[in-house]
Protein backbone atom coordinates (compact mmCIF):
# COMPACT_ATOMS: atom_id res chain seq x y z
CA UNK A 1 0.00 0.00 0.00
CA UNK A 2 1.62 3.25 -1.35
CA UNK A 3 1.55 5.62 1.27
CA UNK A 4 1.86 9.66 0.53
CA UNK A 5 3.38 11.32 3.78
CA UNK A 6 3.13 14.93 4.05
CA UNK A 7 4.91 17.22 5.78
CA UNK A 8 5.19 21.20 6.39
CA UNK A 9 7.20 21.83 9.87
CA UNK A 10 11.21 23.06 9.17
CA UNK A 11 13.39 20.30 10.10
CA UNK A 12 15.56 22.57 12.03
CA UNK A 13 12.68 23.28 14.37
CA UNK A 14 10.93 19.95 14.81
CA UNK A 15 11.50 16.77 14.25
CA UNK A 16 8.65 15.68 11.86
CA UNK A 17 10.52 15.30 9.09
CA UNK A 18 12.60 12.87 10.74
CA UNK A 19 10.31 11.34 12.20
CA UNK A 20 8.11 10.70 8.84
CA UNK A 21 11.78 9.40 7.06
CA UNK A 22 11.78 6.86 9.69
CA UNK A 23 8.66 5.74 8.90
CA UNK A 24 8.56 5.77 5.24
CA UNK A 25 8.22 2.50 3.83
CA UNK A 26 10.15 1.70 0.64
CA UNK A 27 7.63 2.92 -2.52
CA UNK A 28 6.43 5.67 -0.17
CA UNK A 29 6.30 9.55 -1.21
CA UNK A 30 7.18 12.44 0.91
CA UNK A 31 5.59 16.01 -0.22
CA UNK A 32 7.38 19.03 1.50
CA UNK A 33 5.27 21.77 1.83
CA UNK A 34 4.95 25.38 3.83
CA UNK A 35 8.22 25.33 5.91
CA UNK A 36 9.03 21.31 5.29
CA UNK A 37 9.82 22.92 2.00
CA UNK A 38 13.43 23.97 3.78
CA UNK A 39 14.99 20.12 4.03
CA UNK A 40 15.92 20.54 0.08
CA UNK A 41 17.82 23.23 0.38
CA UNK A 42 21.20 21.95 -1.58
CA UNK A 43 24.11 21.83 1.74
CA UNK A 44 21.41 22.11 4.34
CA UNK A 45 21.90 19.47 7.09
CA UNK A 46 18.71 18.43 6.62
CA UNK A 47 19.33 17.90 2.46
CA UNK A 48 21.89 15.05 3.60
CA UNK A 49 19.24 13.28 5.69
CA UNK A 50 16.59 13.49 2.81
CA UNK A 51 19.45 12.26 0.65
CA UNK A 52 20.65 9.05 2.55
CA UNK A 53 16.15 7.88 2.54
CA UNK A 54 16.56 5.34 -0.61
CA UNK A 55 13.16 4.20 -2.04
CA UNK A 56 11.48 7.34 -1.14
CA UNK A 57 9.80 9.72 -3.83
CA UNK A 58 10.47 13.08 -2.77
CA UNK A 59 8.04 16.67 -3.86
CA UNK A 60 8.24 19.74 -2.65
CA UNK A 61 5.18 22.57 -3.25
CA UNK A 62 7.03 25.30 -6.05
CA UNK A 63 4.21 27.88 -4.85
CA UNK A 64 5.87 27.59 -1.04
CA UNK A 65 9.97 27.32 -2.63
CA UNK A 66 8.79 31.02 -4.21
CA UNK A 67 7.50 32.38 -1.76
CA UNK A 68 10.18 31.65 1.07
CA UNK A 69 12.97 32.68 -1.59
CA UNK A 70 14.28 29.37 -2.65
CA UNK A 71 15.28 28.75 -6.19
CA UNK A 72 15.33 25.95 -8.08
CA UNK A 73 19.06 26.10 -8.03
CA UNK A 74 18.99 25.78 -4.92
CA UNK A 75 17.31 22.67 -4.39
CA UNK A 76 19.28 18.61 -4.36
CA UNK A 77 18.96 16.86 -6.90
CA UNK A 78 15.92 14.04 -7.07
CA UNK A 79 13.26 16.26 -5.99
CA UNK A 80 10.22 16.63 -8.24
CA UNK A 81 8.22 20.12 -7.55
CA UNK A 82 4.85 20.28 -7.58
CA UNK A 83 2.16 23.23 -8.11
CA UNK A 84 -1.27 23.06 -6.06
CA UNK A 85 -2.71 20.48 -8.80
CA UNK A 86 -0.06 18.76 -8.69
CA UNK A 87 -0.29 18.54 -5.05
CA UNK A 88 -4.09 16.96 -5.53
CA UNK A 89 -2.68 14.11 -8.54
CA UNK A 90 -0.29 13.18 -5.65
CA UNK A 91 -2.99 12.57 -3.07
CA UNK A 92 -5.15 10.52 -5.84
CA UNK A 93 -2.22 8.57 -6.91
CA UNK A 94 -2.00 7.12 -3.10
CA UNK A 95 -3.85 4.64 -1.30
CA UNK A 96 -3.23 7.06 1.62
CA UNK A 97 -2.36 9.97 3.19
CA UNK A 98 -0.20 10.76 6.51
CA UNK A 99 -0.08 14.69 7.66
CA UNK A 100 3.09 14.63 10.23
CA UNK A 101 2.36 17.95 11.33
CA UNK B 1 9.88 60.78 31.24
CA UNK B 2 13.19 59.30 31.63
CA UNK B 3 15.30 60.12 28.73
CA UNK B 4 17.79 57.01 29.49
CA UNK B 5 18.69 55.00 26.19
CA UNK B 6 18.23 51.25 26.79
CA UNK B 7 19.89 48.75 24.28
CA UNK B 8 17.03 46.78 23.05
CA UNK B 9 17.91 43.01 20.88
CA UNK B 10 15.17 41.29 18.98
CA UNK B 11 15.83 37.84 18.45
CA UNK B 12 14.54 36.51 15.38
CA UNK B 13 13.87 32.88 15.69
CA UNK B 14 11.20 31.69 12.94
CA UNK B 15 11.16 31.09 9.18
CA UNK B 16 8.65 33.72 7.95
CA UNK B 17 4.66 32.80 7.05
CA UNK B 18 4.68 29.21 8.68
CA UNK B 19 4.08 31.21 11.81
CA UNK B 20 3.14 34.61 12.67
CA UNK B 21 5.91 35.32 14.78
CA UNK B 22 8.31 37.12 12.00
CA UNK B 23 5.70 39.72 10.59
CA UNK B 24 4.89 40.39 14.13
CA UNK B 25 8.48 40.87 15.02
CA UNK B 26 8.96 42.51 12.17
CA UNK B 27 5.78 45.36 12.93
CA UNK B 28 7.24 45.70 17.00
CA UNK B 29 10.53 46.69 15.74
CA UNK B 30 9.07 49.47 13.43
CA UNK B 31 6.45 50.51 16.57
CA UNK B 32 9.73 50.28 18.81
CA UNK B 33 11.89 52.17 16.50
CA UNK B 34 9.56 55.58 17.60
CA UNK B 35 10.61 55.34 20.70
CA UNK B 36 14.54 56.84 20.45
CA UNK B 37 16.20 53.70 21.45
CA UNK B 38 19.49 51.65 20.66
CA UNK B 39 17.87 48.62 18.74
CA UNK B 40 19.87 45.89 17.41
CA UNK B 41 18.09 42.62 15.46
CA UNK B 42 19.65 39.59 15.32
CA UNK B 43 18.49 36.63 13.15
CA UNK B 44 19.61 33.00 14.14
CA UNK B 45 18.31 29.37 13.49
CA UNK B 46 15.16 29.36 11.12
CA UNK B 47 15.06 33.10 11.40
CA UNK B 48 17.56 33.70 8.88
CA UNK B 49 15.38 32.43 6.50
CA UNK B 50 13.13 36.16 6.98
CA UNK B 51 15.92 37.96 5.21
CA UNK B 52 16.12 35.23 2.38
CA UNK B 53 16.03 37.40 -1.10
CA UNK B 54 13.70 36.69 -3.81
CA UNK B 55 10.56 35.78 -1.96
CA UNK B 56 7.61 36.25 -4.17
CA UNK B 57 4.24 34.81 -1.93
CA UNK B 58 1.48 35.70 -4.89
CA UNK B 59 0.74 31.85 -5.14
CA UNK B 60 0.20 31.31 -1.79
CA UNK B 61 -1.88 34.13 -1.12
CA UNK B 62 0.16 35.57 1.74
CA UNK B 63 2.01 39.45 1.51
CA UNK B 64 5.35 39.05 0.88
CA UNK B 65 6.50 41.72 3.91
CA UNK B 66 10.10 41.18 3.49
CA UNK B 67 10.72 44.31 1.62
CA UNK B 68 9.93 45.84 4.78
CA UNK B 69 13.49 44.52 6.23
CA UNK B 70 14.98 47.55 3.57
CA UNK B 71 13.20 49.84 5.36
CA UNK B 72 14.65 49.40 8.56
CA UNK B 73 17.71 51.74 7.50
CA UNK B 74 15.16 54.61 7.47
CA UNK B 75 13.90 54.15 11.08
CA UNK B 76 17.44 54.31 12.32
CA UNK B 77 18.01 50.25 12.43
CA UNK B 78 21.49 50.18 11.78
CA UNK B 79 22.63 46.67 13.58
CA UNK B 80 21.42 43.62 12.36
CA UNK B 81 23.40 40.48 13.02
CA UNK B 82 23.10 37.38 10.94
CA UNK B 83 24.52 33.94 13.03
CA UNK B 84 26.70 31.93 10.20
CA UNK B 85 26.27 29.01 11.62
CA UNK B 86 23.04 29.24 11.82
CA UNK B 87 23.08 30.39 7.79
CA UNK B 88 25.71 27.06 6.77
CA UNK B 89 23.13 24.90 8.69
CA UNK B 90 20.60 25.93 6.55
CA UNK B 91 22.52 25.65 2.80
CA UNK B 92 22.09 29.50 2.50
CA UNK B 93 25.35 32.26 2.14
CA UNK B 94 25.11 35.67 2.47
CA UNK B 95 24.57 35.51 -0.93
CA UNK B 96 20.88 34.18 -0.65
CA UNK B 97 19.97 37.27 1.73
CA UNK B 98 18.82 40.70 1.01
CA UNK B 99 21.16 43.25 0.79
CA UNK B 100 19.95 45.63 3.89
CA UNK B 101 21.87 49.03 3.79
CA UNK B 102 21.91 52.40 5.58
CA UNK B 103 22.54 55.95 5.37
CA UNK B 104 24.79 57.35 7.78
CA UNK B 105 24.25 60.82 8.65
CA UNK B 106 27.62 61.25 10.82
CA UNK B 107 29.70 60.38 7.17
CA UNK B 108 27.95 62.08 4.65
CA UNK B 109 24.78 60.08 3.94
CA UNK B 110 27.31 57.02 3.02
CA UNK B 111 25.41 54.12 2.29
CA UNK B 112 26.52 51.24 4.67
CA UNK B 113 25.71 47.35 5.16
CA UNK B 114 23.66 47.42 8.09
CA UNK B 115 24.08 43.41 8.08
CA UNK B 116 26.73 42.21 9.94
CA UNK B 117 28.19 38.25 10.04
CA UNK B 118 29.00 37.13 13.13
CA UNK B 119 29.74 33.68 14.86
CA UNK B 120 27.62 31.94 17.55
CA UNK B 121 30.19 33.30 20.18
CA UNK B 122 30.26 36.77 19.00
CA UNK B 123 26.08 36.68 19.27
CA UNK B 124 26.59 35.22 22.58
CA UNK B 125 28.64 38.38 23.81
CA UNK B 126 26.06 40.62 21.90
CA UNK B 127 22.97 39.09 23.70
CA UNK B 128 24.86 39.66 26.83
CA UNK B 129 25.54 43.56 26.85
CA UNK B 130 21.80 44.46 26.24
CA UNK B 131 19.36 45.79 28.72
CA UNK B 132 16.42 44.29 27.00
CA UNK B 133 16.16 40.79 24.90
CA UNK B 134 12.92 40.40 22.97
CA UNK B 135 12.72 37.29 21.22
CA UNK B 136 10.09 36.30 18.46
Amino acid sequence: MAMLHTVNKSPSERNSLDSCLSHAKTGSSVLLFEDGIYAVVKGSAASGRLQKSSGISIYALGPDLKARGIGENQIIDGVTVVDYGGFVDLVTRHDNVQSWL
Amino acid sequence: MSETIKKFLYVNRKAPYGTIYALESLEVVLIGAAFDQDVSLAFIDDGVFQIAKGQKTTEIGMKNFSPTYSALGDYEVTKIYVEKESLEERGLTPDNLLHLTYEDEDDDYAEKDSIHFVSRAELSDIMDQQDVVLSF
